[in-house]
């Protein structure tokens, strides 16, 4: 059941990697944070801590950001990522090329004997390195804000192993600095649309008085 | 040994057009309308066979190579690839590369056989038609690949072999399942379907398949029919052997099983060209390198 539901989580990695529909990607994300919201279920059974972060992660990553997300695009109105500073094609091929890493890497760490022979750490990294890949292939900032956001859909696959050991505080600490910064983002989205009259965060390099 | 060799050529034979029927019902229906008989492709040969050559004077004899590498292809084919259980007729180590390639051979002579005509419309599809089908060779041998790691051997009746059930319970139920859906879309492509190609086209600029068949007529055409059906179910063998991988032991319920899961695929090649699209021709190497990325990331499951 876990395996399947991380299978899924890379698929979707790969998915937000090669699509250029910014609402197809949008909704795709989400799915990935509403599939992880499951995840702590799966692998530590029904318990008060489990079900609290499962909700969290739910509420924040499958419903409220990616409703966020779709809210900004509209009034902004983009539909599509245009040239990317790697094309399409290539960013598949890498996002395969890190997936493929971080399963060979995976197997070189020191881990717990428990976690060997699971998806969960070569599926954290693997979307982590995803994430990287998005929020510097791209040029729109809201492409850049859903790699941001799968980047920590692989730290909190990360955190799943970790559970038992941590307390919920700190959880619910990361998840409000998420919303925190995809808030920041939002705002700072706005304001480069009404600059500029277009997403490409390329322009910001060149700010003057 | 001889009689299952005609066993499995007669069921192919008589029973692949079939498929083509049940592709067109299935799309009808979702239309809202009756649709052709079942039987319809059948009723088409035979209206084809009798009808005379209408042939160009430009054109050699490379021109019929075309339709009958094309029909004796898939025939031979056939007999290196397990029908559900029943085991392949012929069957030696490495013939997955010769059933791969012989496929490349039919496509080899109609490309060329579309050049010989000397239409440019023609030498477009051409170069369509080749180029799609050098971007499904990857997936096609990576999904191979997968399946060779489980098996014993290295033919392809020991890769479609009994194991098969047993590695869909174990880790690997979910390589099986990824390499499942890139072989769909590689029949897809092979096949010249939506969302790849349009086999009901008729504006030489979009299509792929079709536009290199347009200068064949009477019989030659029915050998390219028939020829793609017999395709499309030596193909489809492959994807329904992996998806129900049942061996009863008796040999009509396994034939029954296989024919099923056959019409079964044929249906759902049909939703899928109800449902969908076509593709944009540039969108079409993009789609391809996705599924070579997934059946290598299958590969990279079952080798860790």
């Amino acid at each position: 059941m876990a395996n399947l539901l991380l299978l899924a989580v890379i698929l979707i990695n790969f998915f937000t990697l090669g699509s250029a529909r910014l609402v197809a990607c949008i909704r795709a994300v989400a799915l990935q944070g509403a599939l992880l919201a499951l995840l702590p279920l799966a692998t530590h059974g029904f318990s008060g801590h489990a079900l609290l972060l499962g909700a969290g992660a739910l509420l924040l990553k499958g419903i409220f950001i990616p409703w966020l997300l779709l809210r900004a695009i509209r009034e902004v109105r983009i539909r599509r990522e245009v040239e990317p500073f790697i094309g399409f094609v290539p960013t598949l091929i890498l996002g395969a090329l890190v997936t493929a890493g971080a399963f060979i890497f995976a197997d070189f760490l020191p881990l717990a004997p428990e976690h060997v022979a699971g998806l969960n750490v070569p599926t954290a990294l693997a979307t982590m390195f995803s994430g990287f890949l998005l929020l510097i292939t791209r040029r729109k900032a809201i492409t850049q804000v859903l790699g941001y956001l799968i980047l920590e859909n692989g730290i909190f696959i990360f955190a799943v192993l970790l559970s038992a050991a941590l307390p919920l505080m700190v959880e619910a600490g990361v998840l409000l600095d998420l919303l925190v910064g995809v808030f920041v983002m939002g705002i700072v989205l706005n304001q480069i649309s009404r600059e500029f009259a277009t997403l490409n965060t390329e322009r910001l390099t060149a700010l003057k008085e | 040994m001889v009689a299952r060799l005609v066993l499995q050529l007669v069921v192919l034979l008589l029973f692949a057009p079939l498929l083509a029927g049940v592709i067109a019902k299935t799309k009808a229906l979702f239309a809202g309308r009756v649709g052709p008989p079942l039987l319809q492709p059948w009723y088409d040969l035979a209206r084809l066979w009798g009808k005379g050559f209408v042939v160009s004077r430009t054109t050699t004899w490379v021109f019929f190579a075309g339709p009958v590498v094309g029909l004796a292809v898939p025939l031979l084919a056939a007999l290196f690839i397990p029908f559900g259980g029943l085991p392949a007729p012929v069957s030696f180590e490495g013939d997955l590369i010769l059933f791969v390639y012989l496929f490349g051979l039919a496509r080899f002579f109609t490309a060329i056989a579309a050049l010989d005509t000397g239409s440019s419309f023609e030498g477009m599809g051409a170069v369509r038609e080749v180029t799609f089908s050098c971007l499904a060779e990857p997936t096609l041998f990576f999904a191979l690949l997968v399946l060779a790691r489980g098996a014993s051997g290295l033919s392809l009746g020991a890769l479609l072999g009994p194991q098969l059930a047993g590695q869909w319970q174990s880790e690997t139920g979910a390589s099986l399942g990824l390499i499942l859906v890139c072989l769909f879309v590689v029949l897809l492509v092979e096949n010249s379907r939506i969302p790849f190609d349009d086999p009901n086209t008729h504006l030489e600029l979009t299509m792929i398949h079709e536009v290199m068949v347009l200068d064949h007529s009477g019989p030659a055409f029915g050998m390219v029919l028939y020829g793609a059906a017999l395709k499309l179910m030596v193909l489809g063998a492959l994807l329904v052997r992996i998806a129900l991988p049942f061996q009863t032991g008796s040999l009509l319920l396994d034939l029954l099983i296989f024919l099923g899961g056959e019409l079964a695929l044929a249906v759902l090649i049909g939703v899928v060209e109800s449902v969908m699209a076509r593709l944009r021709l540039p969108r079409v190497p993009q789609v391809l390198v996705g599924t070579t990325l997934l059946s290598v990331f299958a590969l990279v499951l079952v080798l860790r």
